[in-house]
């Protein structure tokens, strides 16, 4: 009786959350998994907003190329393993010193995605299989899923946007954390809405 | 009255005098580094020199364009820069770190490699007259 309970609850637990087998077997001996999915649950009670970028050495450091991406969006791997490789940062050069360097990998690492403190950190979570680590923001399932809709000749073939990675080309208020589909203005596109 | 107008000529041409400061002294390291004599002119051709690289090519004006009292433009990100020129932005060539950082990373970027002392002279002496 006490088996069959059990086999009903994981049933339960495997429709209920929709996840594949594989993430539950991973998830069975692992704490931190269940602890993830039961925050991606309480998702909607999170606030819409992400904390935006407030270190000043990574703003100084980071931002004069591209914007000082919010750490909430990415997990902590992601940063741990994007410091560690500065001297091939997406084909650029971006080395600092070491102190600099450890600074910055702190002040990602601490506010990462997995404090879960937004609506979106939990539902990138969400998208990435434990497996992986992600480098870009914009390879995640969430961001892809949120983005599938505008065609390239609106980002890469627009000489006001050109890449993903220029948040704030669209959503006004992304250096306020504020990335919200409703505040999205396309340069060059002004029709557009979404 | 004579005072007043020493403390005014002093606090006006501070910032003139610290910007040349940083600039005279990395120049002076560069020269003791074997640098031949910095010139402007060959800074200006060297900014618009195009490298080939791989699919593209690149130059310091893929990013900072070729007028240097423009806003640039990140070839990769889009970000935008804001202008190089001491004469539109006073706050340029005032921090000797920065401008070290900042050939360390563009020449590599650049070039694939970093600058010879001689090219920094080049480009120290174009940006500062722009």
């Amino acid at each position: 009786m006490k088996r069959g309970l059990t086999v009903l609850l994981i049933t339960g637990a495997l429709v209920g959350t929709g996840v594949t087998v594989f993430y539950s077997a991973a998830a069975a001996g692992d704490d931190d998994a269940h602890e993830w999915r039961g925050e991606s649950r309480d998702a909607r009670r999170l606030p819409r907003g992400l904390m935006p970028a407030a270190d000043p050495v990574y703003q100084s450091e980071c931002a004069a190329c591209h914007m000082a991406y919010p750490p909430r969006l990415l997990p902590a791997r992601s940063w741990e393993r994007l410091m560690s490789g500065l001297d091939n940062h997406f084909g650029e050069n971006a080395e600092l010193s070491r102190e600099t360097q450890e600074a910055i990998t702190r002040y990602l690492v601490v506010h990462a995605a997995e404090r879960a403190e937004s609506r979106i950190s939990a539902k990138i979570l969400d998208g990435i299989p434990r497996i992986t680590t992600p480098l870009r923001i914009s390879e995640t399932r969430y961001f892809v899923r949120k983005h599938d809709e505008i065609p390239e000749r609106m980002v890469s073939g627009n000489p006001e946007v050109k890449s993903f990675a220029n948040c704030a080309a669209c959503h006004r208020g992304a250096e306020q954390g504020q990335f919200d589909e409703h505040d999205v203005g396309i340069p060059g596109f002004p029709h557009a809405r979404f | 009255m004579k005072r007043t107008v020493m403390i005014t000529v002093a606090l006006f041409a501070a910032p003139v005098l610290a910007e040349g400061g940083v600039v005279e002294r990395l120049l002076e390291e560069y020269r003791a580094a074997g640098a031949a004599m910095p010139s402007s002119e060959a800074g200006r051709r060297l900014w618009t020199q195009e490298i080939s690289r791989g699919q593209e090519t690149r130059s310091c004006a893929s990013c900072h364009t070729a007028d240097l009292r423009k806003e640039g433009r990140h070839a990769e990100t889009g970000r935008s820069i804001r202008p190089l020129a001491p004469s539109v932005n006073a706050r340029r060539l005032t921090e000797a770190a920065k401008i070290e950082k900042w050939f360390g990373r563009n020449c590599k970027w650049t070039y694939g490699r970093a600058c010879t002392p001689e090219e920094k002279g080049h480009f120290l002496s174009y940006i500062s007259t722009q």
